[in-house]
Formats: C-alpha cells, sequence, structure tokens
C-alpha cells in the first residue's frame, strides 16, 4: 500500500548540534508504526517536525505523495496531521466537554450572538468517549478527575473526531499502569481499525509490539531501519534502541531482566 | 448516560459535593451569612432603608466593576497589579483634557479610553514576549502610571488635585452615561407613595432622598452580566479557560492563547478606566491619590469569589459576589458602628479563608492528594 505519509532523509539542525541526521519513515492507512528510541534519541524533535512546530533543515515530507511544507503546527494539523502530546493534551480544571472542543468550539446563532453550543458540544463528547469505551459520569466531569489512560483517550478521541488522518502519539504509555496502558493500546487498535494511520512512539518495547505493525528505530538521530512485525525479537529491538553493546553487557550483569 | 455500561468504580457523589465544586458556591454562602449578620447587628441603623441601600450598592458597584476585569484576566491566567494606578491615571487624563485643555468632556473620556486599554495591551504584550510574571510587570506599572499621575498636574497646574469637571461636562452627552441618574420620575413616584422618604428641610426639601440609581450600578450590572455571557456562552470564553488552565496545552489545540491574555488585560484596563470615570463625574475633580489600593480590593473580590490564584477556574458571579460582600461589610460596619479598623482584620481572615476553601475545591476538582 503507499504510503499516506513519509519522510524522506529528514534532517533538523539547531545550531551546531544535529538532532536528527536523516530519518526516513512512513505510514500508511490503517498501519500502527511504531517509532522507537531512548531517551534522546531525537524522538521529541522528530515529532514536532511531523507536527509542524519545527521545520526540517533539509529532507522532504509527504503527504499521500505530494511534498508539504508546514510553517506552523495549525497547517499540518488542516492536513489532517494531529500530536497527542503525554502530559499536554489536557486541562484538569476544565470539564471533559470544554476539553474535547477546545480550539474547535461549535458554535450557534441566537439573536445576532455567536455562542458556543454547549448541548451539542456534551452530546458529542457523551457519544465519542461511550465509542472509546469510557463512561463518563456526564460531559462536565471534570479531566482531573479521570485517570492518565483515560485523558490520553480522551485526547485520541478528540483528534479522531477533528478529522486526523495521520495521528502521532507521544509515548502515551509511558506515564501509565497496566490496567491503562491495556485500555490505552485497545484504544490505538480501534484507531486503526478505523483506517487511520498512527504513529506510536515509545521506548517500551513489550508496549510497541503489542499494537505495531511495523518498527523504526531510531538512535543518535538517524533511523536504523524497518522491521515489519513477526520479523524481529524484543531482543533485537531493545539492542538496536540502546545502540547494541553497552545493554549486553549491562543486561549480562542484570541477569536478563531488562 | 445508560445506567447497564456505567463503571462500578465510579462512586455515586452526593449533591452537596457537586454544588461544592461550582466556583460560586463560597460567595452566595458568604453573601447570605453577611445578610443575616448585618440583619440583625444593625437593621435599625439605618442599613436597609433606601438610602442605606443605595450607600452600600453603590460602594459594591464600584469593587464589581474591576472586579469583573480582574476575574476574567486572573481567570486566563495573570493579574494586572495597576488595576488602582490605572483609575488615578485615567481619572487625572480626563481632568487633564477637559479642564486644562478645554477639550468637550466626551473627546477627553473617549481619548482616555484609547489610552488606557493601549496601556493595558502594553502590559499584555510585555508579559507575553518577555515570558516574565505578569505580577512583576504590572507592578511596575502600578508605580510608573502613580508616577505619571502625581507629575503631570503638578507640571501642568502646580498642584495634584484637577477640579472644575463638573462644570466642563454639563450636558455633555457622554458624561451623563457616566455621572448620571436614571429612573428619577420613578423615585418621584415612590416618593409620593410614601415609600420613600423625602427631604424636609433645606434646598431639596420635597424631592425624594433617593432619586435616581446611579449610572455607575448600572455600569456595574452590565459588565458582570456581559462578563458572565461571554466566559460561560462564547468560544471565547471557553479560550479564557483554557490559557489560564495550562497554555501550553491550549497552544496546541489551536486556542490563540497570546490574542486571549492581551485582550483581557485590555479588558482589565477599560473597566479600571470605567471606575475611573464614574468618579471624576461624581467627584466633579481628579486626584492623584485615586484608586490606591483598589488593585488588592479587585482581587480579594475575585478571590472571594471563587476563582484561582493559578489562573483557569472562576466566576464573574461569583467575583461580583465577592465585591457585594466587600462592600456591604465595608459599609455594614460603619452603620453598625463599629470601629472601621476592624474592617480590615476581618478582610484579612476572609480572604484567608476564601483561599483556603479555594484549594480544597481545587483538591476535589483535579484530584490531587
Amino acid at each position: 500500500m503507499d504510503p499516506l505519509f513519509e519522510m524522506q532523509d529528514v534532517e533538523k539542525h539547531f545550531g551546531t548540534v544535529i538532532a536528527l541526521g536523516g530519518v526516513n519513515f512512513s505510514v500508511s492507512e490503517g498501519e500502527c508504526h511504531c517509532l522507537l528510541g531512548d531517551n534522546g534519541a531525537g524522538k521529541s524533535t522528530l515529532i514536532k517536525t511531523m507536527s509542524g512546530v519545527h521545520a526540517p533543515t533539509s529532507g522532504r515530507l509527504l503527504m499521500r505523495g505530494q511534498e508539504v511544507r508546514f510553517e506552523d503546527p495549525r497547517q499540518a494539523i488542516s492536513q489532517g496531521i494531529a500530536t497527542v502530546y503525554q502530559d499536554l493534551a489536557m486541562i484538569p480544571l476544565m470539564s471533559v466537554s470544554r476539553n474535547f472542543f477546545m480550539g474547535n468550539e461549535p458554535i450557534k446563532r441566537r439573536f445576532g450572538f455567536i455562542l458556543f453550543d454547549h448541548e451539542r458540544a456534551d452530546k458529542v463528547t457523551m457519544d465519542e468517549m461511550r465509542k472509546m469505551g469510557i463512561n463518563l459520569r456526564g460531559p462536565h466531569q471534570a479531566v482531573g478527575t479521570l485517570s492518565g489512560g483515560e485523558r490520553q483517550t480522551v485526547a485520541i478521541a478528540r483528534a479522531v473526531y477533528f478529522g486526523a488522518k495521520v495521528l502521532i502519539l507521544d509515548e502515551p504509555t509511558s506515564a501509565l499502569g497496566v490496567r491503562q496502558t491495556a485500555n490505552v493500546l485497545a484504544t490505538v487498535d480501534r484507531v486503526r481499525e478505523n483506517g487511520i494511520a498512527v504513529v506510536f512512539i515509545t521506548h517500551n518495547v513489550r508496549h510497541a509490539l503489542a499494537v505495531g505493525d511495523r518498527f523504526t528505530v531510531l538512535n543518535r538521530g538517524k533511523t536504523l531501519g524497518t522491521a515489519n512485525k513477526g520479523e524481529i525479537t524484543p531482543e533485537e529491538l531493545q539492542d538496536l534502541m540502546a545502540g547494541g553493546q553497552e545493554l549486553v553487557e549491562l543486561e549480562s550483569s542484570l541477569g536478563g531482566t531488562v | 448516560m445508560s445506567d447497564s455500561t456505567q463503571d462500578e468504580r465510579i462512586k455515586n457523589i452526593s449533591p452537596l459535593r457537586q454544588a461544592l465544586v461550582r466556583p460560586e458556591l463560597g460567595s452566595i454562602a458568604g453573601t447570605i451569612i453577611v445578610f443575616l449578620f448585618f440583619g440583625f447587628l444593625a437593621f435599625d441603623s439605618g442599613m436597609f432603608s433606601p438610602r442605606g441601600v443605595l450607600n452600600w450598592s453603590t460602594v459594591s458597584a464600584q469593587f464589581m466593576i474591576i472586579a469583573v476585569g480582574a476575574c476574567l484576566l486572573m481567570i486566563a491566567g495573570e493579574f494586572d497589579l495597576s488595576v488602582g494606578s490605572m483609575i488615578g491615571f485615567a481619572g487625572m487624563m480626563i481632568a487633564i483634557f477637559s479642564v486644562t485643555l478645554q477639550w468637550p468632556v466626551w473627546t477627553s473620556i473617549c481619548v482616555t479610553f484609547v489610552l488606557c486599554t493601549a496601556l493595558g495591551a502594553l502590559n499584555g504584550y510585555i508579559v507575553i514576549r518577555t515570558g516574565l510574571p505578569s505580577f512583576i510587570v504590572t507592578l511596575a506599572f502600578l508605580f510608573i502610571l502613580r508616577g505619571f499621575t502625581i507629575f503631570f498636574p503638578q507640571l501642568i497646574e502646580r498642584k495634584t488635585i484637577i477640579g472644575g469637571v463638573s462644570d466642563a461636562a454639563d450636558r455633555d452627552w457622554l458624561a451623563s452615561l457616566f455621572g448620571g441618574k436614571v429612573g428619577e420620575p420613578v423615585f418621584v413616584w415612590l416618593a409620593d407613595l410614601g415609600l420613600i422618604d423625602v427631604f424636609e428641610r433645606g434646598s431639596r426639601a420635597g424631592q425624594p432622598v433617593v432619586d435616581g440609581i446611579p449610572a455607575l450600578i448600572l455600569w456595574a450590572i452590565g459588565l458582570v452580566i456581559f462578563g458572565h455571557f461571554v466566559l460561560t456562552r462564547t468560544r471565547f470564553g471557553n479560550w479564557i479557560f483554557a490559557s489560564g488552565g495550562d497554555a501550553q496545552a491550549a497552544r496546541y489545540a489551536g486556542v490563540p492563547v497570546n490574542r486571549v491574555k492581551i485582550l483581557m488585560f485590555m479588558f482589565s484596563a477599560f473597566c479600571a478606566c470605567v471606575f475611573a470615570t464614574c468618579q471624576v463625574m461624581e467627584f466633579g475633580s481628579a486626584g492623584a491619590d485615586r484608586g490606591l489600593l483598589k488593585e488588592f480590593e479587585a482581587i480579594i473580590a475575585v478571590v472571594i469569589g471563587g476563582a484561582l490564584l493559578t489562573g483557569g477556574y472562576g466566576s464573574v458571579i461569583g467575583a461580583a459576589l465577592g465585591a457585594l460582600i466587600f462592600g456591604v461589610v465595608q459599609q455594614g460596619l460603619f452603620f453598625a458602628g463599629v470601629e472601621s479598623s476592624l474592617f480590615r482584620v476581618f478582610l484579612g481572615v476572609l480572604l484567608l479563608a476564601a483561599v483556603i476553601l479555594n484549594t480544597y475545591i481545587r483538591r476535589i476538582i483535579t484530584g490531587e492528594k
């Protein structure tokens, strides 16, 4: 299948620092492509380049085979590239429904005033949340009362509702417990089945293997190649992420528990 | 909300707890308590006669006008400590333009409004561009504006009070919008019915003791309705909450956070300017010391009204009730004959109680431990 979104030889330099030194990456509709990398591998820079926060220093971004350039995040969003940031997705003090429509509030006109259509916002929020398997007490429940996994799910549902074609998830499971992780992974699976291309960024090999169709390892700003599901073992992925050598030594001292 | 799929771990919450999460609750309870308290303590003192009511509602309306601006700004996550100085500055500018420069009063008022909202925008712009806390930036403006307010009249007229605005404002269409009274015929009619006392002696003998509702009170009510409407019923209101709740998350969601914050600084300056114009039209003069400490009174009213100092949460209705409590207590202690310095003690205690209650409510909402 032709890739929906593709990055070719993308580099990003900050002054004298080469944050990305040649990234090749693609994702197709209905596919979950996992991007694995340790801390400092360049994951954040890569996400920000994909979502339009940074313009690449060199290389090309392609959407359906057409080259695209994003000046700011809004342009990426209008092309259907939505990013869910790990801890900046939701505002805890605001209700689920206000959060869901933040920046995209539905409006209605009454007596010449342009009003926030609360009824519609509440109804859509409850419907979309139910589809994702989350039962809210009500649309006015504050996001602060939701668990971390539920917050991620609300953010994902929001991105999908507003027409995301490529969904970038920035370590959605890294701060979660076992059960919440399972919920988020189930959500990712559900989203993928709807034909959305998912870019799943993580440093947890187990989570990646649970939902991923393809796996790309990022190390020191470069992609080290892509493997299909079933072609690679967790140990190999782990070694690639850590740059091989050091982890082998460490592993023997830890008795193979990493 | 189909009950069959209800998560068994979601505990039903009591209506009381649900109500507690509303920002206005504390101030509604406070208002009831305050009125009951003075109802017993000062009922015979004339506090609840037409004149008494007019007295404390005028004082409350003053607090309300600046509290609305401070409330929306605080929900957007910023402070404005220059409100008091802005009041002094705006009043002085109107007096200088209209009396010293002999401009028509309506021109003076319009130019002052433009000047003050521009200064509010400058406040906001500096906060946004430098990333400094608004507390520091507006503290600088507190001194800068107060300095100019004392300097200009001394430079021009060699005094710190400029009078004569009343004469200049006579028959001015815009001035009457700030300094006038409404509903005079109604009050005359009420007096004829014997519901309102009339003056028995002096030049105004036969006129009702309360002859109209000051424009100031209407401005306060208008601003409260406007602020509440914008905050709860429009998409811009959602942006105000979002900007104060978490500016970065709001930016990622496409909310124009900088524009929202700068507009709220401008609105805060606008409210200060409304206050100043009403005051100048009432007194007929502008003084360099007007508006002293008003910024803190506005913030206290907003906090009593249930807004969080950290932004992202609050209510204009709450802030208005906070201002009402403020005004009723200040004037009520006077009516009850209590030593007025005790008002400050009361204020401090009230502020502390409100902040503690708000912090507790915040924990309930966000589930923090």
